[in-house]
């Protein structure tokens, strides 16, 4: 069991019936999770899945791991404790647009922010399924849902955006129907030292089927997404003749070989840039002005709060030496009586 | 502290004064929030434990952080009580009261003991502070104080006289009275200067300028009050019948930081604290995170409630967790309470509590949050409560509270108050070979392992992630009676909730026999818990002398209750029971035995006087037996 050479996908499933409705997206993402864990060189009992409410919060049950489902939006807290007290685990979150954008955006924003080594997968169906389809911080405005029947006017916000906003170092984007483009995100993912965020597109079957049919169905999403390279120019479309050109500080989109445009004048993606600008305006990117952008976003190599933690404890004992408790009794000013 | 040593503006060397013993002396500083009254009563506090004096103390000071100056709600002040015996409590009424300006003696006169005396920092009592304290003449020179022994020392005037060749500004000048004020206390109470000497460089070290002048200061109050004819008396407390050992003040946060440590230390199992900042409790999160050399991981989070899911996180991974907090923040953490329970993980929550609700009174003291602590989460939430009952109290509960959360692997709620959690008290060092070990296993066989499996105390196992072979899932559903796994069997559930009840009522047993001091049995019995101890021991010894049958037991276990209580409870033909709420132990005491009791309520923010309690008990000896 703890020989990782031979680990395989069926070793890190559980034998707790998976009960996500059937043509889930999210079996998807279970699937790529379980065939990448035996990759990674890390041993099974190493992982710990963290979880909060909601249909994709059922996750851990299913992973032959370690794992907890815990409460609504609260699962980036539990696991930033778990890692803090256990640098040596591999801790994954996953969470879905609901708990961890509305609920728990607290949490994700402030897990991000201290760069604390989880790997944070949302599963972003942009409706509530569990609570049976009320419009979620991801859904599109004018949009029908049991809440908001003569339309949404709540506006939605990227969490990618978030993300960025947050200063998370690595903030990455695939979708559940493209099963090699997520196994090749979530290896990302999982290999960066930090905190990394990965969101999923992921197709509720129930209440908002379809919702990413534009950049899914391959009649079309050529032409509707932007897989973005590292070192290589914002480019896509069936014939790869279409490109995103930065005109001082807005972007447009623009095609090869029309007035005069050729590869140079592309935007370069660079996600290893220091600064987050780019990667903003990309996560910006929304149809059908734009092409979505799938793929890393950025992905920057920066002292994660866990290794601070070990540093402040390592130098304060080589400071002060190991505590005792007779020394820290008498610390201070004390006094006898005879 | 020869006379040369200070430039206090007419001080004249006078012959030796005669010294009044006396028994107890209860001392009240008072001033602006930024006059440094918490330093000077605190520095006071020192020099009276090094002394050999038994002390309690009692910080009571605004919310705000430096409210506009001479305003009465920006009075900040700290009282002290010691004595030639034990000391419960910082004594119901000062003999003396150092007010530093009129709003500070607006707003304590009437708490002042009848004749007791009151020095005044007359350069303070000018026409603008007066009016900000609403008063139309200067109380001072009307008249008005004719019942107390009133001292005006012109504080103000008399520290910038003598620090007037330091070369600081006024305003840092301004800043250094408070040491003035301390150097007349520490000559009228017979204390030495060198050691506050020392301690002020120690402090001030980065700042030798403001150091020296500091020193000055004191030195200057000191030798005016050694000096000057005004104070006719000095006073000498005898020293109390301690108990021999080596001794340290301690405020209860403080000791429950060091209790916190201790239970790691003695368990082998670091210790891990998220928390969020939040008054009367944030200085055990101060206290923790200094001490990363010990096996200590602090975590300030960003909410409340991710205070205590990071605790739960670090609880689950294999070490101590807990949280600390206050009313407002107990609210936040009251869902993920009910995580813990679910999980059955060891985790300790500290509730300092303060006045409520919302808001609330967040300096101030209470004992408001008891009925939440046992009861106020969703379904049915079991979780084992404790309560300190003073400061050096805390110590002792911060290493019950692990020991039952190990022990049991629940959740364990430790309250405090704001009285405990800043007041200070002696507290004797104990030897760490003496403190008994924390027993904690790991379980590493996979063989047989059910997640839900219990033992003879019906506490499952707990297994850390990254052992080998036992990979399992937990979380907030409802649970297999054995493997852990989700269940929504109608009848497994009963089972789960009873097993989850069964294991804190069981707690019971290990709950050791309550000491009741006074009569085994008789006419009253005041049950009390946490802070009010002090005033319930004093106002018991003072009823006891005059031969009333009265006795006391203090409860540290609130949940489950201790097994004997309900005998104890029906020794007696009256159970009185004070608290600083509107009578929630009373309620638990009914609720459980089935018995009247009387309660005796304060909410005010402040703690009883041992006189409202004996009165109270000399009322309910009168009524006679029911």
């Amino acid at each position: 069991m703890n020989d990782m050479a031979t680990l395989t996908k069926k070793d890190f499933e559980s034998n707790q019936d998976v009960r996500w409705c059937p043509g889930c997206g999210d079996y998807a993402v279970l699937a790529q999770i379980q065939k990448l864990m035996p990759q990674l060189g890390i041993p099974r009992e190493n992982f710990a899945f963290i979880s909060g409410i909601g249909c994709s919060s059922r996750f851990p049950y299913y992973m032959e791991t370690y794992g907890m489902h815990s409460i609504h939006g609260r699962a980036p807290a539990i696991a930033s404790g778990l890692k803090l007290a256990r640098p040596e685990l591999s801790v994954w979150v996953v969470t879905g647009d609901g708990d961890a954008l509305a609920i728990g955006g607290n949490h994700f924003i402030h897990a991000m922010r201290r760069n604390i080594d989880l790997k944070i997968i949302l599963l972003n169906n942009r409706i509530y399924g569990l609570t049976k389809g009320q419009y979620s911080p991801t859904s599109e405005m004018g949009k029908k849902t049991k809440t908001t029947p003569l339309g949404n006017i709540d506006r939605p916000f990227s969490p990618v955006a978030v993300a960025l906003g947050a200063g998370a170092t690595f903030v990455a984007r695939t979708v559940d129907a493209d099963q090699a483009h997520m196994a090749q995100v979530l290896k990302r993912a999982a290999e960066h030292k930090g905190t990394a965020f990965v969101e999923i597109f992921q197709n509720c079957i129930v209440f908002n089927d379809g919702a990413y049919e534009a950049i899914t169905d391959k009649s079309v999403r050529d032409d509707t997404r932007l897989l973005l390279e590292h070192g290589k120019p914002l480019l896509f479309g069936k014939n790869r003749d279409k490109g995103i050109r930065l005109r001082g500080l807005e972007p447009e989109v623009v095609t090869l070989g029309e007035n005069g445009v050729g590869e140079a004048d592309l935007v370069t993606h660079d996600e290893a840039a220091e600064h987050s600008g780019l990667a903003f305006f990309l996560s910006q990117f929304d149809a059908p002005k734009f092409p979505v952008p799938l793929g890393v976003f950025r992905a920057v190599r920066q002292p994660s709060y866990e290794e601070m933690n070990e540093q402040l404890h390592a130098d304060a004992r080589a400071r002060k030496g190991r505590g005792d408790l007779a020394a820290l009794f008498n610390s201070g000013d004390t006094w006898t009586i005879a | 502290m020869s006379a040369t040593a200070t430039a206090a503006a007419g001080a004249k060397r006078s012959a030796p004064r005669p010294v009044e013993e006396l028994d107890s002396v209860t001392i009240r500083f008072v001033g602006d929030s930024g006059d440094g009254m918490q330093l000077t009563g605190n520095e006071f506090s020192k020099a009276i434990a090094k002394a050999g004096h038994d002390f309690a103390t009692h910080p009571d000071y605004p919310s705000e952080i430096r409210a506009p100056t001479g305003t009465l709600f920006g009075v900040s002040g700290y009282q002290i009580q010691f004595a030639s015996r034990a000391v419960f409590t910082s004594g119901d009424a000062p003999d003396v009261l150092v007010a530093m300006n009129p709003a500070a003696l607006k707003t304590n006169l009437s708490d002042v003991k009848h004749g007791g005396t009151i020095i005044a920092n007359s350069g303070a009592f000018t026409d603008a502070n007066l009016a900000k304290a609403g008063y139309k003449a200067n109380p001072l020179d009307d008249g008005s104080l004719g019942d107390y022994r009133l001292y005006r020392i012109d504080i103000s005037e008399l520290t910038a006289h003598a620090l007037k060749e330091s070369g600081l500004s006024k305003k840092e000048i301004g800043r250094c009275k408070n040491y003035y004020a301390l150097g007349l206390m520490l000559s009228l109470y017979s204390r030495p200067l060198e050691k506050e000497e020392e301690d002020i460089r120690k402090k001030f070290a980065k700042k030798p300028g403001i150091a020296e002048a500091n020193v000055l200061a004191l030195r200057a109050g000191y030798a005016y009050a050694d000096a000057t004819e005004m104070f006719i008396t000095s006073y000498k407390v005898r020293t109390a019948d301690i108990a021999p050992g080596t001794y340290r003040s301690l405020t209860g946060n403080h000791a429950a930081a060091l209790g916190f440590v201790a239970a790691s230390e003695l368990a082998n199992v670091p210790l891990f604290l998220g928390s969020y900042p939040i008054t009367p409790a944030t200085d055990i999160l101060h206290e923790l995170s200094a001490l990363k050399h010990y096996n200590v991981t602090t975590f300030q989070a960003e909410d409340e409630i991710a205070g205590i899911c990071s605790a739960i996180g670090a609880a689950y991974g294999g070490v101590l967790g807990m949280t600390t907090t206050s009313g407002p923040g107990m609210a936040l953490k009251t869902e993920a309470l009910g995580l813990a329970v679910m999980l059955e993980i060891p985790l300790v929550i500290v509730n300092v509590q303060r006045g409520g609700p919302s808001t609330g009174l967040p300096t101030k003291i209470e004992q408001s949050d008891l009925l939440q602590a046992v009861y106020g989460r969703n379904g049915e939430c079991p979780i084992p409560v404790i309560a300190a009952h003073s400061p050096a109290d805390c110590f002792d509960c911060a290493i019950e509270a692990f020991r039952l959360a190990v022990k049991y692997m629940t959740p364990v709620i430790f309250l405090s108050d704001g009285g405990i959690g800043n007041a200070a008290e002696p507290w004797r060092i104990p030897d760490p070979a003496s403190l008994p070990r924390l027993e904690v296993k790991f379980r590493t066989e996979a063989e047989g392992f059910q997640a839900y499996a219990r033992d003879a105390n019906l506490a499952r196992a707990w297994v850390r992630p990254g052992t080998p072979g036992m990979e399992h899932r937990v979380g907030g559903l409802e649970k297999d009676f054995l493997t852990g796994n989700i269940s929504h069997d109608p009848v497994n559930h009963q089972r789960m909730v009873e097993v989850r009840a069964a294991k804190v009522e069981g707690i019971a047993k290990d709950i050791p026999p309550l000491t009741v001091e006074g009569p085994p049995k008789g006419d009253l019995l005041i049950v009390g818990w946490g802070s009010t101890y002090g005033s319930i021991v004093q106002a018991r010894e003072q009823a006891a002398a005059q031969g009333l049958s009265v006795a006391h037991a203090h409860l540290r276990h609130l949940n489950p209750l201790p097994p004997d209580l309900g005998d104890i409870l029906r020794r007696y033909k009256r159970v009185l029971v004070p608290e600083m709420n509107l009578g929630q132990l009373s309620r638990l005491l009914r609720e459980r035995f089935l018995i009247e009791v009387e309660q005796l309520n304060k909410v005010q923010g402040k703690p009883f006087k041992v006189s409202e309690i004996h009165e109270r008990i000399v009322e309910l000896s009168k009524k006679g037996a029911k």
